[in-house]
């Protein structure tokens, strides 16, 4: 029957492979690269797998000086998927780092197989509060930020500018919520209002209707993807900006410009990248990047760059030995390396020290619309969760 | 009170639109008995095609008709592919070719136009407010409003004053009478197919403006147009206007009042309300 | 629904044709026999994520049979059959949860503590989701056709986000097992030890429904299927066969369910939204409706092309899609189909 001879191929060609991957072991590190590739975010994915795949080519296909092999899987943006690929990747690719999560329930779903496997999880975008205080892990490293960082900025900067009454618009799930207490946590004015629209929602007329009627000084959003672009949109028609501007984070950025265009003009982000940062290190990174793959890096990419490099830093600080596990730890927390963003450190929580830009999104004499650091908001910024991380030995 | 209008205004709005999916596929399966869950996907294709006919001609107009037109051609030519062979079979089978028809849709506007969300711009227009009641509410929306409308009093007089309404109103209460009559039942088949692809095209490039035009985006909304008709009483155009314009209100009005995450479950609720006292619609086509 | 004529003529009566029957017992024999070699194999591959991929294929293999009953033999197009599997997957990951925390359950002033005791946290389960599928399908079976199908989207909709606003639990990002339950002596965290129970399971529940599709029970409830008119002239009344099928598949998507939960050390809303029941749908379609060996090969490369269709091309989808679409209009009886008549077993 055809069931039995599938089996027996399938057994066949597992012993192939199986016995491939024994023999290699030595000479190379094995990274896993779980990105949403599919799906309404997949441009994400592909930011973050391209942002990787340049800095291995940079490095000529070892990082570090070591064989980099890289192997890429879509986690759909589904943790269920996610426990599933990321367990294969540490079974069956035996790979030694983890990294390309984007979001944080990816992050946490794949979190447990990569523990139980002593696999290295690098991420490069996603720091759940979760891991960067209490349930800490010698195993997890961020190299972006820890979630309400950005939120926290924006906070710091409109408290700053004494704006006085502010509307938050958050999507309703976890992060979400975590994202708004960030902000509230450094923003001390009156918060006029809160709406928190569910995750696949397209139409924003019913919430800014109600921001309009609480005539707030500012609106502050953090919407992502297809939402952030169509929520800015339908503001825009709205024609509040001028009285009521609107500040946001992960909502407009180098992928979501495009769809936005015009609308998004006058208003403001807080990023802890831009195209235009004058660091040497990006401004090769940027050039690089657009000449390889033909169009504008976002922070997606540049983070997902630094990472590979990180990487690569660690490898040649710990001699190539990604397999002696307290070594590359150790390496992994000492690598200097030239971060495109700027300033570049660990926390006790394996979390990034690192420094928060305001960007404004205006209209060149051209037409082209793009984003532009305005100033430094917070520098050296540490996020809240590190005091109550106690980081076990490995 | 002005923010109750408001929000009543876009309830409104919303419903609409809703309406214009809900009376191309009420018809399909009240007339066909056919399950075409590819509905949503003609909307998602009715946006990406107007997209590409604005950048090369430039013109909005052109880029509508031609979006609806070419829209209403892709409805024909999954007619007498899919749909055809599937008329006599079950339920079932037509929603598994039809999901097939989603999978390959969506993956196909992935590869032909990226990933990434597209733009549309609002005609310039339209691009304003106008003040009702003190609110400066988006003239586009209004616009979406008014030809809607306008659509379903076209619609309206087809069904109620043409022969081919007759035939339609006819074939949604009694299929197999109408073939008795000698009618050419492939061509109105055909018809009423194109008539609905043109109905979702027109929706999708009205909502382009305003929502991303992205591979997927006539998922969500297929699940809302299911909701419509089954409420609104299946074969019904009159019934999918009262359903859509109360999924659309109470949907809005649900998103402001309640707590996060209930909104949605008020749709289902209510739909599951109605089914149980009326299990066939609030206005079934079928005796 | 098509109007077919009633297959009672065609199909041997239970007990007759020891033909037909012997023949499929080899088949399913030599199936289990490749079933219990899977994990020696896999040792001796040094490759133990294959038990891994076994154990989930047999996790949804059982999910396609119990919807098969409904489905398959019963003809009812249910489009919420994953929220009985969730649901069951919730209760053991809730009974885990408050286990892990310490802190007890308050429901209706009771303090219910956590627990990570098989014994006493998979009937309960089992017994939700029998009690879910009692509610839904009483109501939902007083319909039929496309109201049928949307009112179990509906249903499984609204317990897909009251899952979502369990913010406590996880909402939309799903619940992490630190412990899952332990059945005596058996750890369903230990790889090896969970597939044999799952291989039991999975036994049994083939068993179970060979027995059910084959009793009068059977009988009437694919009866029902081809024709309602005639079969109310005999003076049967298909609603509490339709209702009695439902509740038993209910229940047998529960046991899925809670051997999910320990398989995946994870639960989420999405393991009962409407995609996941519609992929179950697929399983049961691609494989073979209304046999019983159907579903499994259905599960087999419906998770074959979870695992390895995304590497040939990230745009599978653009042949699956056509791919469905034929299968149906032109595939008799799915994969199941291809296999002659006589080595099928089970009904039909």
């Amino acid at each position: 029957m055809k069931l039995n001879s599938l089996i027996a191929a399938t057994a066949a060609a597992a012993a192939l492979l199986g016995g491939v991957a024994a023999q290699a072991q030595e000479q190379e590190v094995r990274i896993g690269l779980l990105t949403t590739l599919t799906g309404p975010l997949a441009p994400l994915g592909q930011h973050v797998r391209d942002g990787f795949n340049l800095a291995v080519e940079e490095a000529g296909g070892k990082l570090g000086g070591v064989t980099t092999k890289v192997v890429v899987e879509d986690d759909q943006l589904r943790p269920d998927v996610a426990v599933q690929l990321a367990t294969k990747l540490a079974e069956r690719d035996k790979i030694q780092i983890l990294t390309g999560v984007i979001f944080s329930n990816v992050a946490m779903a794949a979190l447990k197989p990569a523990v139980e496997n002593k696999v290295f999880f690098i991420s490069p975008n996603a720091g759940p509060s979760q891991l960067a205080g209490k349930q800490c892990s010698p195993w997890f490293y961020a190299t972006a930020w820890q979630n309400d960082q950005p939120h926290e900025a924006m906070g710091a900067h409109l408290q700053a500018s004494g704006v006085k009454k502010v509307y938050l618009v958050a999507p309703n799930y976890n992060a979400g919520k975590d994202a708004m207490r960030g902000f509230k946590g450094a923003y001390k004015g009156t918060i006029a209002g809160e709406s928190y629209p569910s995750m696949n929602q397209l139409d924003f007329a019913a919430e800014i209707s109600q921001i309009r009627a609480a005539k707030p000084d500012a609106v502050y959003v953090f919407l992502s993807g297809g939402m952030g672009v169509n929520f800015t949109k339908q503001y825009a028609q709205a024609r509040l900006g001028a009285e009521i501007p609107m500040y946001s984070a992960f909502t407009i950025d180098a992928i979501t410009l495009p769809a936005v265009g015009e609308a998004a003009v006058g208003t403001f982000q807080s990023n802890l990248w831009n195209a235009d940062l004058k660091i040497p290190a990006n401004e090769k990174f940027v050039a690089a990047f657009q000449k390889k793959y033909g169009y504008l890096p976002s922070n997606y990419a540049a983070q997902s760059y630094d990472t590979a490099r990180l990487i690569g830093a660690a490898l040649r600080l710990s001699g190539g030995k990604a397999d002696d596990k307290k070594a590359f730890a150790a390496a992994l927390r000492n690598a200097k390396f030239e971060s495109v963003r700027g300033p570049f450190a660990f926390n006790s929580n394996n979390f990034p020290v690192g420094n928060f830009y305001l960007l404004e999104t205006v209209k060149r004499a051209g037409g082209k619309v793009e984003q532009v650091t305005r100033k430094t908001i917070l520098t050296n910024a540490k996020d809240n969760y590190f005091g109550d991380c106690n980081m076990a030995g490995l | 009170m002005s923010l109750f209008l408001e929000q009543l205004l876009n309830g409104l709005q919303f419903g609409m639109m809703l309406f214009l999916m809900a009376s191309g596929l009420t018809l399909v399966v009240g007339i066909m008995n056919f399950i075409n869950l590819a509905h949503g996907t003609l909307y998602m294709a009715g946006a990406f095609l107007a997209v590409t006919f604005q950048l090369l001609t430039g013109n909005y107009l052109l880029a509508l008709g031609l979006g609806i037109a070419a829209t209403a051609l892709l409805g024909l030519l999954i007619e007498v592919l899919v749909a055809q062979p599937l008329y006599k079979r079950d339920h079932l089978d037509q929603v598994l070719c039809t999901f097939g028809i989603i999978l390959f849709l969506n993956e196909l506007a992935r590869m032909i136009w990226g990933s990434a969300p597209l733009r549309m711009d609002v005609p310039k227009v339209l691009d304003g407010s106008v003040d009702i009641a003190g609110i400066g509410y988006p003239s586009y929306r209004l616009a979406i409003i008014a030809v809607s409308a306008a659509v379903a009093i076209g619609l309206h007089l087809v069904i109620t004053r043409t022969r081919l309404g007759m035939l339609i109103r006819a074939g949604a209460a009694d299929r197999t009478m109408i073939v008795g009559l000698g009618v050419n039942i492939q061509l109105l088949y055909a018809l009423v197919f194109a008539a609905g692809a043109a109905l979702a095209a027109l929706a999708g490039i009205l909502a382009a403006p305003i929502f991303t035009v992205q591979t997927g985006m006539g998922d969500h909304i297929l699940i809302l147009t299911l909701v419509v008709i089954v409420i609104g009483g299946i074969g019904s155009v009159h019934g999918a206007l009262v359903a859509a314009l109360l999924v659309g209100v109470i949907d809005t009005v649900g998103r402001v009042t309640l707590p996060a995450g209930f909104g949605n479950v008020l749709i289902y609720l209510l739909m599951a309300m109605i089914l149980f006292w009326r299990p066939r619609g609030l206005f079934p086509a079928h005796g | 629904m098509a109007e077919t004529s009633l297959p009672l003529e065609t199909t041997p009566a239970p007990g007759a044709g020891a033909g037909p029957r012997i023949n499929g017992l080899v088949v399913g024999l030599a199936c289990l026999a490749l079933l219990v070699s899977v994990p020696f194999i896999a040792g001796a591959l040094g490759d133990a994520f294959y038990v891994r991929v076994v154990t989930r294929i047999m996790i949804f293999a059982i999910m396609a049979i119990s919807l098969d009953l409904v489905l398959g033999f019963g003809g009812m197009v249910c489009f919420g059959h994953a929220m009985f599997v969730g649901a069951a997957a919730y209760v053991v990951g809730i009974a885990g949860f408050h286990a892990s925390s310490g802190d007890p359950l308050v429901l209706a002033g009771l303090q219910i503590p956590g627990s990570t005791n098989a014994f006493v946290v998979w009937p309960l389960a089992i017994a939700t989701s029998a009690l879910l599928a009692l509610v839904f399908g009483a109501i939902a079976l007083r319909t039929s056709g496309l109201y049928f199908i949307m009112i179990t989207l509906a249903f499984a909709q609204m317990l897909y986000f009251v899952a979502v606003s369990a913010q406590t639990y996880g909402g939309v990002d799903g619940l992490t097992l630190d412990t899952v339950p332990t059945l005596g002596p058996i750890d369903t965290g230990n790889r090896q030890q969970l597939y044999w129970v799952v291989l039991v399971a999975l036994v049994a529940v083939l068993l179970l429904c060979r027995r059910i599709v084959n009793s009068r029970f059977g009988l009437v409830l694919r009866a029902s299927r081809f024709n309602e008119t005639r079969l109310s002239a005999v003076g049967v009344a298909p609603y509490r066969y339709r209702l009695a099928a439902f509740v038993i598949a209910g229940a047998i998507a529960g046991v899925a369910g809670v051997l999910l939960a320990s398989s995946q050390a994870f639960v989420s809303p999405a393991d009962m939204s409407w995609l996941r029941s519609g992929e179950l749908i697929v399983m049961v379609v691609l494989g073979g409706m209304a046999t019983l060996y159907g579903p499994i090969i259905g599960a087999f490369f419906y998770l074959l092309a979870e695992f390895g269709l995304g590497h040939v091309t990230e745009h599978w989808q653009v042949v699956m899609g056509p791919l469905l679409v034929l299968v149906v209009l032109f595939g008799k009886g799915g994969l199941a189909g291809l296999v002659p008549a006589a080595w099928r077993g089970g009904a039909r």
